[in-house]
């Protein structure tokens, strides 16, 4: 222990050498760890707010929401980020008490692999049905009959699941077994769950895994951040919503589903099949977690003004980044309860 | 005396040890045996660490994590056999590939049947293949590897999908494509450690076999693989070991699906592969299972180890 922080101290003063400017003004670290689907637009964030103030270092590691919530628990990180939250049983260890903030928001879309079959359109039971293995084939007439005047191959389904254990699973297993009793039933819902065995049902690691598995693989269909699709340029499947309308990812669903939405008090909220007339099926809050009480002000002080920035500069980049802009009275709730980190 | 005197005095190089040599002798033993024991007790204490955390899986779920074939965390479900199953099936695979193709390239590289300079050329670029990290074959394997074998494999699959190994088609990431990179992933290891065993054989033995009147394959099958056998099995039980452990490339090529099937197009699942993806997030008694599957992947480790010195006892193959 004495030994690392002798290398710390090392570290540190060849890092004043490398400033040979003196008197810097000093500067408060923050770290982070967590969920990795707000990764790019945090990592966006804090690299712009450190060009305003320079005097806060913030640095985000992305490994995980589960990972960054035992980071959170056992001290290491100042605040966290999961797509999960926190369950009140982890919230209960924390002795210092805990603020969630939903601070951005996002769609999970499911991305196909067909050659010239764009705006595919799924109804709810079809894309239930293909995630629960029982729908095989893309020429199944379920598909054709929401699918007018579009040639469907008749080829096999590859259905791509995460093979980690992930935020994004949670949320679309939360919306599939919302709309589907058997679903519940049959594989539940969670971070990892057990998707069916069958020949055709491949599991890969990470966003990017199943991305690339879905580009690979003709006929293959897999849920990812919409983030990833577009930039993958994968075509995404319209989805039928609640009201029986066929909405498409990343125009104004998104902002639609989440329109209207009460918090509970501890801001854990989820949207796991949104009502709106318009609203996209599949969104989710994603949240940062912080303590209640820090014991050095100037953390607490510097978190204040990072969360400031998030809520206020950082929505405007949202949508460009591919992720869906707080509405104004979602912003208001949580600049409130951001009060409670002292 | 005077002989004694004239030996002090001579200038002979061979010269009594002195005191700082005798100690220097000393003090490698000593070290060398101290390390040969930290190793011995470093593997202990990695094994009584991980058995200790395996304890409570054991304890809840006792031998059925052996022979359970769910992985469902909600439920607190867990079976590692198909696990267990296709780490085994694609290390064997791999093995029988890349065995094959390693110990033949180190025939043609070491029984003249190239020019020197172009042996040592060829030599090292497959020894390079040992230093491609594991990610990159993953990501190798997905982009470049699985479009080029589709093809093949529907063929198989159309036209052979009454053997059992052929009988589903390639959806992508499965065992096949797996296996493939795992082989070339056992390449280097097996060729060059081949190639040893073939250097090392003397002249004098190749000499003698084209006296008595064979042919260059006979020389080569009859006479110099035999001989080389001892080195080639060491080989191919490293391969086989760096197989069973490999992780990254096969947890993005696998398909990571808990299914036990003869078919090589269908996705499987592998103990490292499961390790790799399901620590970073596990839970209390996930991590106790996952430690119970890492004890169980060392263990297979050690008797595929064991097996193949036995073999070489018993076929009476030497080292």
């Amino acid at each position: 222990m004495k030994f690392f922080s002798l290398l710390q101290a090392g570290a540190f003063c060849i890092a004043l050498a490398g400033f040979s400017v003196p008197a810097m003004a000093e500067t408060t670290r923050l770290t982070g760890s967590g969920a990795s689907f707000p990764a790019p637009i945090y990592t966006t964030w804090f690299k712009d707010f450190g060009r305003i103030n320079k005097d806060i270092q913030i640095n985000y590691q992305s490994k995980g929401s589960g990972a960054g919530v035992r980071d959170f628990q056992n001290g290491t990180v100042d605040f966290a980020a999961s797509d999960s939250g926190m369950t009140e049983e982890q919230i209960a260890a924390v002795k210092q008490g805990v603020q969630m903030l939903p601070m951005t928001a996002g769609e999970i879309v499911l991305a196909y692999n067909l050659k010239d079959v764009k705006d595919l359109k799924l109804p709810r039971e079809v894309y239930i049905d293909i995630f629960m293995g029982k729908i095989a084939k893309w020429s199944d007439p379920k598909i054709a009959a929401a699918n007018p005047g579009v040639t469907l191959p008749d080829q096999d389904i590859t259905v791509v699941t995460r093979a980690d254990s992930s935020g994004t699973s949670f949320v679309f297993t939360q919306h599939l077994s919302s709309i589907s009793p058997e679903f519940k039933e049959k594989v539940g819902f969670g971070n990892s769950v057990n998707w069916p065995s069958e020949a055709k049902m491949v599991k890969s690691p990470k966003n990017d895994g199943v991305t690339a598995t879905i580009t690979q693989t003709p006929g293959a269909i897999g849920y990812i951040e919409y983030g990833f699709a577009s930039m993958s340029k994968l075509p995404m499947a319209v989805l039928e919503n609640k009201a029986g309308k066929y909405v498409a990812a990343g125009g104004e669903g998104g902002p639609a589903a989440l329109a209207g939405a009460e918090f509970p008090e501890n801001m854990l909220l989820w949207v796991s099949d949104p009502e709106a007339e318009n609203a996209y099926p599949i969104v989710t809050y994603t949240w940062m977690i912080f303590s209640q009480k820090y014991d050095d002000p100037k953390k607490a002080e510097a978190l204040q003004k990072m969360i400031a920035y998030g809520l206020g500069e950082g929505q405007k980049i949202a949508t460009k980044a591919g992720y869906i802009e707080l509405p104004q009275a979602v912003v208001e709730k949580v600049q409130a309860a951001a009060k409670n980190i002292q | 005396m005077a002989e004694y005197n004239s030996l002090q005095q001579s200038q002979s190089i061979s010269k009594p040890p002195t005191a700082g040599d005798m100690f220097a002798n000393k003090a490698f033993r000593v070290l060398t045996l101290a390390f040969t024991w930290g190793i011995v007790l470093l593997l202990a204490y990695i094994l009584y660490k991980i058995g200790g955390k395996a304890i409570p899986a054991v304890k809840e779920y006792g031998l059925g994590l052996l022979v359970g074939t769910t992985w469902d965390v909600n439920a607190r479900t867990f079976g590692i056999l198909p696990e267990i199953w296709g780490t085994l099936y694609s290390s064997l695979l791999a093995l029988v590939l890349g065995g094959f193709f390693g110990v033949s390239i180190a025939i043609f590289l070491t029984q003249n049947f190239l020019p020197r300079s172009l042996e040592t050329i060829l030599r090292s670029i497959i020894e390079l293949l040992a230093a491609i990290p594991s990610v990159v074959y993953g990501l190798w394997g997905i982009f470049v590897l699985i479009p080029i074998i589709r093809p093949v494999a529907d063929f198989f699959n159309t036209h052979f999908s009454w053997i059992p190994f052929f009988y589903t088609s390639l959806s992508g990431p499965g065992m096949f494509p797996a296996a493939l990179v795992l082989s070339i992933m056992i390449l280097p290891t097996v060729a060059a450690i081949s190639q040893d065993a073939f250097r090392a054989i003397p002249q004098k033995t190749k000499e003698a076999a084209f006296g008595m009147g064979t042919t260059r394959w006979e020389a080569i099958l009859r006479v110099m693989l035999p001989t080389a056998a001892g080195g080639i099995f060491g080989a191919l039980v490293l391969g086989l070991g760096r197989a069973l452990g490999e992780t990254m490339a096969l947890a993005m090529l696998v398909g990571n699906s808990n299914q036990i099937s003869l078919s090589v197009f269908a996705p499987a699942n592998t103990l490292a592969a499961l390790l790799a993806l399901n620590f970073p997030e596990a839970g209390d008694t996930e991590i106790a299972v996952l430690m119970f599957a890492a004890c169980v992947l060392l263990l297979i480790t050690l008797l595929v180890n064991m097996l193949g010195a036995l073999i070489i006892n018993k076929t009476g193959i030497k080292r």
